[in-house]
């Protein structure tokens, strides 16, 4: 394993212990980062109220808002500041995140590309905030600003030199307000929604608890260091310190020794080369799910489950009797096998004698293989395992925990794309077919790597999503264990003890067994 | 007993987190100048003299032109580039030769430039040259100044009245 997911999944580990696994905020980046916004967006409004549009008095109704009204004022804009630099690190950590755990290549380049530019927006967004303070750092990102905009072959003139012959007007400073509160969020949010729009079921509401936590840690920061402003811009001063928020304005220093072209060239290169990263190299992936009319009713059931918006529904082509019919959009399809887990026609108890279709179905493993495949290992365990000893199927994630070195004599494996790919039916066909125990095997929760499928298993589990787990299967029999490829210590721990438990199991149902005959 | 050992994680985590934000908002700070130092802005907007000066067309040359293309003179319209020295106490702080832009080298130069200088009294020169055919200053200028810590000066050409501004 890289060094990078090794230290992600450490971190990972860390917060799983402090924050548990639905609070997690590496699991829940993305809808931080949005209440992170909500709150700038409120603050922001706030702000606005107070906030004079103008040159000569931006700067004194910030600060009248800092210290004379510091206790609602002072704080919204600490917390204005605060939350947007949060954002940031927030946004940073997510494109970490899908980095070390290779989810920004194949089905996923969309999002990757669409998710690089939104960085820049955000930091955009932020430089024309400080330029409304109007302080010695705001007349600082002017000109810096003015400089790099100078460095593109796009403007006549000089731009930087309008800021020192003092032509900058309050018309100016209603434009970059303007911007600052309406152009650039709309923009924002219109790039969030392309973002995001290839995924279905999109999180945008952080949980309770970590939304809670958040806010109170900004408010504690907010009263403890308030927020505050340089002295008022002076173009006759060039202050020899600035305080400079690193997470927005990080760039401008460079331009102490580089010119704005070479500015523009690092900061290019470093987009294009983040955006083109999920080609380098490309992952291949494997073959988009396939519908079978002859098996599929059109319940929708998978388009429910679909994680990434890759099946839809039409009108039925073939003339059967229902009214619709399902259809996969091939350049959408992660190859997850959800949808298969989702079908009910993927039950093996159907056409126990001939080869079993699905609704819908893998190209590259069919249920009729994985049904195939089960017989196999079980008749096989029966062939090794000693009397007594209890037989254990695992069925295994292959995103997941590493499971292929716990075959055993007494423990085989069938492997699915994804823990959501594993139909209930299954799990009783494989107690019905003889197994003792049925282990499962899946990515940590909250953190499935096809997005859905651990959620939707459980779902089906507890009888809340169709296909539901029937009441007769003996749950005892039917163990879930979730972890990440480092947790094998773990994992084998897990599956000892539930081959502990089945053997009592077995143990207890011969002595009632004995009994009865007895 | 999983949330007793969680609370303080998590305040734990909040107030890392928080720190981060906190210490790279405005730390680590900006050092724009050292403590005895202020800046001078350069800047000019400007256009070269041409190159070459018009050349008047003889009629032997003139109708072996197609008609829409006879002009009595012909007026290369290259410029010259700009050359400027500014001068700190007979040191040079800023020299630069800038080509006119443009496909044919027929537009103005654009200069902004900021130059740290150290406080204090300073006998300051500045000289362009904007004509390829002469050599040496055309338009100077010199003053003395006294410059405190942190001042920024700004020293302006003025293209239309060919006259510095210290401002």
């Amino acid at each position: 394993m890289n060094p990078i997911k090794r230290l992600y999944l450490a971190l990972d580990a860390w917060f799983n212990l402090s924050f548990g696994y639905a609070w997690n905020p590496l699991y829940n980046l993305g809808t931080l980062t949005f209440f992170f916004f909500w709150i700038v967006l409120v603050s922001g409004i706030y702000l606005f109220i107070f906030f004079d549009s103008s040159l000569s008095g931006a700067y004194n109704s910030v600060e009248y808002l800092t210290h004379e009204q510091w206790y609602i004022g002072g704080i919204m804009r600490s917390m204005h500041r605060y939350a947007s630099d949060a954002a940031i690190i927030t946004i940073v950590l997510h494109m970490f995140r899908e980095f070390a755990l290779d989810r920004y290549r194949g089905f996923r380049w969309f999002s990757w590309l669409t998710g690089v530019p939104l960085l820049w927006f955000v930091i955009t967004l932020g430089i024309t905030g400080y330029w409304l303070v109007w302080d010695e750092l705001a007349f600082y990102v002017a000109i810096s600003s003015s400089q790099l905009m100078d460095g593109l072959p796009l403007l006549p003139g000089t731009m930087s030199r309008n800021f020192l012959s003092e032509q900058i007007n309050d018309r100016f400073f209603t434009l970059m307000t303007f911007l600052h509160l309406l152009g650039q969020p709309m923009f924002l949010v219109f790039a969030l929604w392309f973002h995001v729009k290839r995924l279905s079921d999109v999180k945008v509401v952080a949980p309770q608890g970590l939304a809670i936590g958040s806010f109170f840690a900004l408010l504690v920061l907010s009263i403890v260091a308030p927020a505050v402003s340089h002295a008022p811009a002076d173009v006759s001063k060039t202050p020899a310190v600035l305080n400079l928020d690193w997470f927005y304005l990080n760039v401008y220093p460079l331009l102490d020794f580089w010119t704005a072209g070479q500015v523009w060239l690092l900061t290019i290169s470093v987009t294009v080369l983040l955006m083109l990263m999920p080609w380098l190299p490309i992952k291949k992936r494997g073959p988009a799910a396939v519908v079978n009319l002859d098996n599929c009713n059109g319940c929708e059931q998978c388009v429910k489950d679909c994680p990434f918006d890759a099946v839809s529904v039409q009108k039925r082509t073939d003339g059967k009797r229902w009214e619709n019919e399902v259809v996969v959009q091939d350049d959408l399809c992660a190859s997850c096998g959800i949808c298969v887990g989702s079908c009910h026609s993927s039950n093996p108890f159907r056409q126990s004698d001939k080869t079993l279709i699905s609704g819908i179905d893998m190209p590259n493993l069919p249920v009729n293989d994985i049904r195939n495949q089960l017989k196999v290992a079980v008749s096989e365990l029966k062939e090794s395992v000693a009397d007594g000893a209890s037989k254990i199927i695992i069925f295994g994630c292959d995103n997941a925990i590493d499971f292929k070195n716990f075959k055993s004599t007494n423990v085989a494996i069938v492997n699915f794309f994804c823990a959501g790919m594993i139909s209930p039916t299954l799990v009783e066909y494989a107690l019905k077919l003889g197994v003792d125990g049925v282990f499962i095997t899946g990515c940590r929760t909250g953190d499935c790597y096809f997005r859905h499928g651990n959620k939707w298993m459980d779902e089906r589990f507890e009888g809340e999503r169709k296909p539901i787990l029937r009441k007769r299967a003996d749950r005892t029999r039917i163990n879930v264990f979730r972890a990440a490829e480092t947790d094998c210590v773990q994992l084998k721990m897990a599956l000892d003890e539930f081959q502990e438990c089945i053997m009592q199991l077995n143990q207890q149902e011969r002595i009632a067994e004995d009994k009865v005959e007895g | 007993m999983k949330k007793i050992i969680q609370y303080p994680l998590q305040i734990l985590n909040y107030s890392v987190f928080m720190g981060i934000v906190w210490f790279f908002s405005i730390h680590p700070s900006y050092h724009q100048l050292d403590k005895n130092q202020a800046m001078i802005t350069f800047t000019m907007s400007h256009i070269g003299k041409h190159v070459t000066k018009c050349k008047k067309i003889s009629y032997k040359e003139l109708m072996k032109l197609p008609p829409n293309m006879r002009k009595p003179m012909d007026c290369p319209r290259e410029r010259s580039p700009v050359e400027i020295e500014l001068m700190l106490d007979s040191k040079v702080v800023y020299s630069r030769v800038v080509q006119p832009v443009g496909l044919f080298k027929d537009q103005g130069v654009d200069i902004y430039e900021n130059i740290r200088v150290s406080a204090g009294k300073h006998r300051f020169k500045v000289w362009i040259n904007d004509d390829v055919n002469v050599k040496g200053p055309i338009y100077r200028h010199e003053q003395d100044l006294t410059i405190r810590p942190e001042q920024h000066l700004v020293i302006q050409f003025k293209s239309k009245e060919n006259i510095f501004s210290v401002r």
